[in-house]
């Protein structure tokens, strides 16, 4: 399955509770899951019957940014969970935190 | 995305840290989270399509941001120090809506169609009645308006900005990391609730977690004393801010051993108040950041370590960047270009561009400012060192044409502000029949200094055509109370004085 992304646009997985948002969008479609089985779009059912894959169970923590450097896609974790984020069977890496200085 | 999703992440990540108030008593975010969401439902079956605010800082300011966003309606902070007759203009503007007032208001404004007032304690009766229905979900449409802004009007009618919520959102996450305060850090807000550093002040505490302490409205010996008895971490202040504040700290000697970082904006700063600062301060890391209200606040910053890299050094390049706002943030674009729009080469003065998702440049009833490429052309003039550090040079509006010479005032007011004796300076244009414009200055000084004196001062550093040909003493100069200098007033108080 795979998703067109647009910046702004919700998901949340199948499996467990992870919800994201996407920041930068994939360059193209793209097969997105989270814990194993492709997200649905906030607000619609997610097919039932589905099991968290423990291949991809380490965790989405809440506010922590994902990138993907091949599509350019970048997503926002807006809610914690124990699936984890993945293009196909990519896993996601997590972005690292580049704060800049408190200016307000 | 949408500002009640940053609440609910704060909310979901974060309940039990203490939001808004003292540590002992004050709001955890859960608490923030479901008053918001209480008041949003009152809102929103409230009439009018905005909510409006004019108070000072209070608990129903972040209430009123986050409730306004849950209820789907704009959140309209107004100023409330404008003359009863602007005010009431403004509040018209408003309309349809509901209104948010500290004491007095109602009696200054009088009534007004289709604008129902709601005092600031019945506001937060609403939020915190234990009976009251919360709002279900955080809000919705990241494309509609979160926030409007009517601009300081220093040079004419008030205009609305506006801010979505994507402009607004996008400025925070990628400018903020989220929960990434330490859990002892905390934040004086002293701006007021309708400046954008006010709106970005809650946003940016919000998502990283950092506690607020308010400041009714900003008083020096105040702001000195909550910092000290709140174990205050981070502040933001305006030039203006913090000269008093040094007066206050240098005067008892004993510091403000809790403060990690203060940041400054919002006006060029005097080169010997920051020097100042830094020798009354010795822990503290400064922040300069340069923004706008129409690009959802900061958008360049010049952090700690520059600061540092600058007092140490001595290369007048690098030394030169203490002056500066430092370096574009890395999610938007920046760009200096001339009359006809096109990018000048690096070092070259223009007008200063800004691309990027947090930029609105979008004002209410007038449409975009921006290009057809997305450029927010902020009139502001400006231009870019090799290493890309942001120079500032003031409004383009303010530039002095003499004799067909363009002069940038900040140019002159700089090289006048260096002098040992001169406080406050300020310089401007006015009518003169041989050049078109001449140039003029007032000063504040510490006394001891002539007119001939601070002229050879700047002769000796400028070519003489930016030589003001007269200079004001004065006992202040005349700011509004964000710490920007009313050019306008100044400027027909010297035509008067000197023509």
């Amino acid at each position: 399955m795979s998703l067109v992304t647009k910046p702004g646009t919700r998901y949340r997985s199948a499996v467990d509770q992870t919800e994201i948002i996407v920041v930068k969008p994939a360059k193209g479609p793209i097969d997105l899951r989270c814990g194993g089985h492709p997200v649905v779009a906030i607000g619609t059912e997610a097919p039932t019957g589905l099991t968290l894959d423990p291949a991809f169970s380490a965790g989405t923590p809440l506010g922590k940014r994902f990138a993907d450097t091949d599509t350019g896609l970048e997503l926002l974790c807006t809610k914690g969970g124990t699936g984890s984020l993945s293009i196909g069977e990519v896993i996601l890496a997590q972005k690292d935190a580049k704060p800049l200085p408190s200016s307000d | 995305m949408h500002l009640g999703m940053l609440l609910e992440m704060a909310a979901d990540g974060m309940a039990d840290r203490v939001a808004l108030g003292p540590l002992a008593s004050g709001l955890t975010f859960a608490e923030l989270a479901s008053r918001a969401r209480r008041l949003g439902a009152a809102l929103e079956a409230r009439p009018g399509e905005r909510v409006g605010l004019i108070d000072l800082n209070s608990p129903a300011v972040p209430l009123t941001l986050f409730g306004s966003a849950i209820a789907g309606k704009p959140f309209v902070p107004i100023n409330y120090r404008l003359a009863d007759p602007q005010l009431r203009a403004i509040v018209a503007r408003t309309a349809p809506a509901t209104i948010i007032v500290g004491e007095g208001v109602v009696e200054r404004v009088g009534p007004v169609d289709g604008v129902e007032f709601l005092s600031r304690a019945e506001a937060l009766a609403l939020a915190e009645d234990p009976e009251g229905k919360e709002k279900d979900g955080w809000g919705g449409d990241a494309d509609e308006i979160a926030v409007l802004l009517f601009t300081s009007g220093t040079t004419g009618e008030p205009k609305a900005a506006v801010l979505r919520h994507s402009n607004l959102t996008e400025y925070i996450i990628s400018t903020v990391e989220f929960a990434g305060s330490a859990e002892d850090e905390a934040a004086i807000v002293s701006v007021p609730p309708y400046h954008i550093a006010g709106i970005s002040a809650v946003l940016s505490s919000t998502y990283s977690g950092r506690r607020v302490v308010q400041l009714e409205a900003f008083d020096p010996v105040a702001w000195v004393h909550i910092v000290r008895q709140e174990s205050i971490t981070h502040a933001m202040v305006v030039p203006t801010m913090l000269g008093r504040i040094l007066d206050i700290v240098e005067k008892d000697g004993k510091g403000l051993p809790s403060l990690r970082s203060l940041s400054y904006g919002g006006g060029p700063m005097p080169l010997p108040v920051i020097e100042r600062a830094v020798g009354l301060l010795p822990n503290v890391g400064f922040v300069n950041a340069y923004g706008l209200t129409e690009t959802s606040s900061t958008i360049a910053v010049l952090g700690p370590d520059d600061h540092q890299a600058a007092f140490a050094s001595d290369d007048p390049a690098v030394r030169a960047r203490l002056a500066s706002v430092g370096k574009p943030l890395p999610t938007l674009e920046v760009s200096i270009r001339d009359a006809a729009g096109v990018e000048v080469p690096t070092g070259e003065r223009g007008e200063i561009s800004v691309r990027g998702g947090q930029v609105s440049g979008e004002y209410l009833g007038r449409g975009t400012t921006l290009d057809s490429d997305g450029w927010f052309p902020t009139r502001d003039e400006g231009h870019l060192d090799e290493a890309g550090y942001l120079f500032v040079h003031g409004r383009l509006d303010d530039v002095i044409v003499r004799g067909g010479e363009n002069l940038s005032p900040g140019e002159i007011e700089a090289v006048l502000l260096e002098h040992p004796s001169v406080l406050e300076a300020a310089v401007v244009g006015i009518p003169n029949k041989e050049w078109g414009e001449q140039v003029v200055a007032a000063v504040v000084t510490s006394g001891g200094v002539t007119e001939e004196d601070l002229k050879a001062h700047v002769r000796s550093r400028l070519r003489s055509s930016r030589t003001p040909d007269h200079i004001q003493f004065r006992e202040e100069l005349p700011f509004n109370e964000s710490g920007k200098l009313l050019r306008r007033v100044l400027r027909t108080e010297l035509s008067e004085a000197f023509t």
